[in-house]
């Protein structure tokens, strides 16, 4: 009698399974990270609160209207114009900085504004504030904010390259790679001190 | 000799033996790195703004997400872009604060500092609703947020 051997399974057909299975996983995943505009929002005044008195020429005031058309300091104006009339009004240093713990910052020494009168007397002064109304679009809202931001982050980045040679993400960067990094810190937060970012939002109105 | 004029000379199969082997790892590289959306939307999935200044969101499990946007149910909500979905049903305002102690009470209390709320919304959602919004989020003092956009271009 033939000996019986034990007959192998045929595993030929795992692979088929298994790339059924690979497919469907390819298909379901989703690799996007979730991203977005970051904005840190004040915290509430208490009742008592008196706001301070601010020089109207530090204010720059956006206003957006239900229609979506931009306002600002009283014209108008399209959205791609925005971040050039943010700069200059941020960069103007037309006066000194204000008072910060006791020690005056002084006139603006790095901005290259055009230091006119009429305009924001040094960027740790210069408030930008955004009006919109309720029925603005959300989409116009943020673009705005984004390149109120863009603003910023240009100014940011011109500062650093002159100072440090390297423009500010990077610098940023490397900072967030190496928190323990003393000398890193103090670049990241020098800049950001000399431009800080102020964006209010102002109650909206509404009709 | 004629036992050796038998051999038949031919391409010797390759082995796939160590195929299923591949995919498999494949397979698991998959699995493990997909995440399965845990909320399912009864909003239309919100058509996202475009924005330059976009930050990535760290940490998603100190991330509470907000949704507004057109309801899928017409009918009963309404065809508005305002629609606010928290977890898994449309909410008002209102709920936003118990939602936000509800994330809270998820994480550890030395991570509440650092909880981002996302706000995805429809590029035609309205202003207004942001800032209800945003204003009972600022009651609860949670004040970081976080725009949801797609990186691109403006237009």
């Amino acid at each position: 009698m033939a000996r019986r051997e034990n007959p192998e399974i045929n595993a030929g057909s795992m692979a088929d399974i298994a790339f059924l299975l690979l497919i469907f996983f390819l298909v379901t995943t989703t690799m996007n990270v979730d991203s977005g505009v970051s904005k840190k929002l004040s915290e509430k005044p208490p009742e008592d609160y008196v706001p301070p008195i601010i020089k109207e020429k530090n204010i720059f005031e956006v206003n957006i209207n239900r229609d979506n058309d931009l306002l600002v300091e009283g014209e108008r104006m399209d959205i791609k114009d925005l971040r050039e009339t943010a700069i200059a009004f941020i960069d103007n240093g037309g006066g000194d900085g204000k008072i910060d713990e006791g020690v005056p910052t002084g006139p603006c020494n790095y901005c290259k504004g055009e230091k006119s009168i009429s305009s924001s007397d040094h960027p740790n002064k210069a408030i930008i504030s955004v009006q919109s109304d309720r029925g603005t679009e959300y989409g116009t809202y943020l673009k705005v904010q984004n390149e109120l931001i863009r603003a910023y982050s240009v100014l940011r980045n011109r500062l650093s390259k002159e100072r440090y040679g390297i423009p500010f993400p990077e610098l940023e960067e490397s900072y967030k790679d190496d928190r323990s990094n003393v000398s890193l810190k103090e670049k990241v937060e020098d800049i950001k001190r000399c431009y800080p970012e102020i964006i209010s939002d102002a109650e909206p109105t509404s009709n | 000799m004629s036992k050796f004029g038998k051999k038949k000379k031919g391409m010797p199969a390759v082995n796939t033996a160590a195929l299923p082997d591949i995919v498999f790892m494949l397979l698991f590289f998959f699995m493990v790195t997909t995440t399965m959306r845990e909320t399912d939307l009864k909003l239309e999935n919100p058509r996202l703004p475009n924005a330059t200044e976009v930050k990535k969101l760290e940490h998603k499990s100190l991330v509470s997400t907000i949704y507004i946007g057109k309801s899928k149910d017409a009918t009963r909500h309404g065809t508005g872009y305002n629609r606010i979905q928290l977890n898994d049903k449309i909410a008002t305002a209102e709920d936003v604060p118990a939602f936000i102690i509800n994330e809270r009470s998820k994480v550890s209390e030395a991570e509440v500092p650092f909880m981002t709320t996302s706000i995805k919304a429809d590029k035609e959602s309205n202003v207004g609703t942001i800032i209800d919004i945003r204003l009972k989020l600022r009651d609860v003092n949670a004040l970081k947020i976080s725009y949801s956009a797609s990186k691109g271009a403006d237009n």
